[in-house]
């Protein structure tokens, strides 16, 4: 059967899920890991967590003792940029505080909002913009870095745009200033190699259901040596070294540690199939919608992840036309909210353009006939939408 | 002597996961889609989410569901408490969690009485010496004696200063039925692994109008209050772990009725031994025992040998046993504290749990006993 001659109209078949940075669904590996902890195990785990951190720091070229577990990315984020701003704050020495963070203006909202509240409460931020590419200026970022910056925080793999951030050099030019350097990684981690060594990372965030784990949890590296002091968020009973104060959840920590095993073992493998996914979704798009454009860099992407510009086609009624599918405009934080994309307005679209923009998540669950069926449904949606057959022949 | 039967008597650390909730994880965990797409599978995990916010309503009595704030559990619930409502004055009780005792450095300390009972009168005092708008957080339980405070007053002292009053309810939910109206709290705390929901979730309840300021910044999940993908599996399994505890709370009946006998018992074996807060309202579940001259760590390593998993105090932070600030709070010397054990029992708990324990508790005692007067007579 071909997909065009699968019906994916009935209300009941679940949609062809193209929104992968958004969630992604767990690994039934990952489940299998988790469920014996779920009904079998109790008893409060103040045992040693470094059991459960060691996979996901294999991943990243870190030692498990340097594996904070948090509720997620968010937290993650939130932890590093503020426990880093608010150490920074507390333990000044000699009057001399570094009081000034950059971070770029396409960073994840929690970034940004971290960053805002630091601005609040008397810090200075530097919002850097980026190449229309995506990419951040290494030139620029050079010039903004002053003896009073403390941090710089810069996205591994973005989560709208898919690109990929030239972190060894970021961190060369962090480490040379005695700047910390974070990395936002909740997309990149298990998609593309990371080593925090190379790369002279110092603060790396990871979220599990970005990679076919849990929701509800995540993980911050925090380097040992040197060490990156941190204050808390969560203060308490003074677990993950009082970094993170909480029970630990052991069913979630399995289960992070069994995604970032299997994302490990079958990164390289992953993106080369969903390079050639994605690859021939964009020719075939191409071919058939006149003016279709790919935004950020089209060599430094996620090899799953496409945003795409269908110049003159509302995105919103493009999705609407298009049940069969689930995809998106951009980051699900702010899906709902009806302001064009601040990331697309910082690669310099319009208002228009960037309100014309969808983004397509292909993921490891993602075959071959979904996303021919997407193509075809995204493409008849699109002619209908313009009044006219897009398709050149 | 170690029969092999195991019998699990810390159910304030943690208790086991319900059937139902396992079974709300696990679905939830296949239905995975992120609450915040508008795609169908977003809306489906949306729905999951409001659905939860009506359980746990229900579990105090039934507010407003728009109040339930799902956090990553009691730590975050009380830590986003005291610095989310960004108050000039907190005041916290002595005997409260690491999590709210530890939050603030400048939270100022609210006395307890010789049975770990907020000390009101004093409450009182310290709102009169000070105008400045204030927050009070006392807990409902204590999670190491089970002690109950006197939260109705609480709250309407707090309320005749305009303080906003927060209440850990972390220990009680699911154990005592809760009513919002007689807690009186602007802010509750609870957790969903002491009720038999997972763990790695909970809920900060705003019962009023309140502006909460988020700790966590990002998306705006949660009405601003918290941000973060929520955790849906989570969620889903706090909700039918809160409808079943609810469902099941005549179980505490049970439950007390064990630990009268417990104690009765214990009273009868060891007449050295000390109960902490008989004579005031207690959690039906929890029995904090001293054996004088016998170091809690000794007794829980002895009691785990045979079978029997008790703890020291509050079980936080890997090993650390440092002397309970709550035993300390009420005047107990240093030496007895020490040689405090928390005994806490749970829904499931049964007659052979508590016959388990006594067994080797006594066993223990004996070994004890025979050493110190062989010590003695040589």
């Amino acid at each position: 059967m071909s997909p065009r001659q699968l019906s994916r109209t009935a209300a009941n078949t679940p949609p062809i899920y193209l929104d992968n940075q958004s969630t992604t669904r767990i690994d039934p590996r990952v489940l299998e890991a988790m469920l014996p902890y779920l009904t079998d195990d109790y008893g409060n785990p103040h045992s040693s967590s470094h059991a459960y951190g060691r996979n996901a720091a294999a991943v990243i070229h870190a030692d498990p003792r340097e594996i904070v577990f948090t509720s997620g990315a968010t937290e993650a984020n939130n932890l590093a940029i503020k426990g880093a701003a608010h150490f920074a704050r507390t333990y000044s020495q000699s009057g001399h505080s570094r009081g000034h963070i950059i971070a770029l203006q396409t960073e994840h909202k929690c970034v940004l909002e971290s960053c805002k509240e630091l601005e609040r409460e008397g810090f200075s931020v530097t919002y850097m913009p980026v190449e229309p590419s995506g990419l951040v200026s290494l030139a620029a970022l050079e010039a903004a870095i002053s003896a009073r910056t403390l941090l710089v925080s810069v996205m591994a793999a973005h989560n709208e745009i898919g690109v990929i951030q030239p972190l060894a050099e970021i961190g060369a030019l962090c480490r040379s200033n005695g700047v910390l350097f974070h990395s936002d990684a909740a997309q990149a981690f298990g998609k593309i190699p990371l080593d925090v060594e190379a790369m002279k990372i110092d603060l790396l965030s990871i979220s599990g259901h970005k990679i076919y784990g849990p929701k509800g949890i995540g993980a911050l590296y925090v380097q040992r040596r040197p060490r990156v002091r941190l204050l808390p968020l969560i203060d308490g009973g003074g677990q993950e070294r009082g970094l993170r104060s909480g029970t630990l959840p052991t069913p979630l920590c399995v289960g992070l540690g069994r995604a970032a095993a299997i994302a490990g073992e079958e990164m390289a493998e992953e993106a080369e199939r969903l390079r050639r996914l994605s690859d021939g979704l964009l020719r075939n798009l191409a071919r058939r919608l006149s003016g279709l454009r790919l935004n950020g860099d089209a060599e430094r992407r996620l090899t799953g992840s496409l945003n795409l510009t269908l110049s003159g086609i509302p995105a919103q009624a493009l999705i609407e036309a298009c049940p069969s599918i689930a995809i998106s405009t951009g980051s699900a934080c702010t899906s709902a909210s009806v302001e064009p994309s601040y990331v697309l307005r910082a690669l310099g679209l319009s208002d228009e353009l960037a309100n014309a923009s969808i983004r397509l998540g292909l993921g490891r669950f993602t075959t071959a006939a979904e996303v021919e069926f997407a193509a075809d449904a995204l493409a008849a949606a699109a002619s209908g939408l313009t009044g006219r057959d897009g398709t050149p022949t | 002597m170690h029969t092999g039967r195991e019998t699990y008597l810390d159910w304030n650390a943690t208790a086991p996961l319900r059937p139902e909730a396992a079974a709300a994880v696990s679905e939830a965990l296949a239905s995975w889609g992120n609450p915040s797409s508008v795609h169908r599978r977003g809306r489906v995990a949306r729905r999951i989410i409001e659905r939860a916010r009506e359980e746990i309503a229900g579990l105090l009595g039934g507010v407003d569901p728009r109040g339930v704030v799902f956090v990553s559990g009691g730590t975050e619930a009380n830590n986003l408490a005291l610095l989310g409502t960004d108050r000039e004055r907190v005041l916290v009780s002595a005997v409260e969690h690491d999590s709210v005792r530890q939050v603030l450095p400048t939270a100022e300390t609210i006395p307890v009485d010789r049975d770990g009972v907020v000390a009101v009168d004093a409450l009182d005092r310290l709102l009169a010496a000070d105008p400045r708008p204030a927050l009070v957080s006392v807990m409902f339980a204590n999670n190491e004696t089970g002690v109950i405070q006197p939260v109705g007053e609480i709250a309407s002292l707090a309320r005749r200063y305009g303080a906003l009053f927060h209440c850990d309810a972390v220990q009680a939910a699911g154990r005592l039925a809760l009513d919002t109206g007689a807690i009186g709290a602007d802010l509750i705390s609870l957790s969903a692994h002491k009720l038999g929901g997972p763990p790695a979730v909970g809920a900060l309840v705003v019962t009023g109008d309140l502006d909460l300021a988020s700790l966590l910044r990002g998306g705006g999940q949660e009405r601003g209050r918290r941000a973060g993908t929520e955790n849906v599996p989570g969620i889903a399994g706090f909700a039918a772990a809160a409808k079943a505890a609810v469902e099941e709370i005549a179980a505490y009946d049970r439950v007390r009725v064990l630990r009268a006998s417990l104690e009765a018992e214990i009273a009868v074996a060891a007449p050295e031994a000390v109960i902490y807060g008989t004579g005031v309202m207690r959690l039906p579940n929890t029995s904090a025992i001293a054996m004088p001259g016998v170091a809690a760590e000794t007794q829980v390593i002895a009691l785990d040998l045979d079978g029997v998993m008790v703890s020291a105090g509050a079980a936080c932070s890997s090993g650390k046993v440092g002397p309970s600030h709550v035993l300390a709070a009420m005047g107990v010397d240093a030496a007895l504290a020490a040689s405090t054990i928390r005994v806490s029992l749970g829904g499931s708990s049964s007659e052979t749990d508590i016959a388990h324990f006594l067994h080797a508790w006594t066993a223990l005692r004996r070994r004890h006993r025979g050493f110190s007067e062989r010590a003695r007579a040589a």
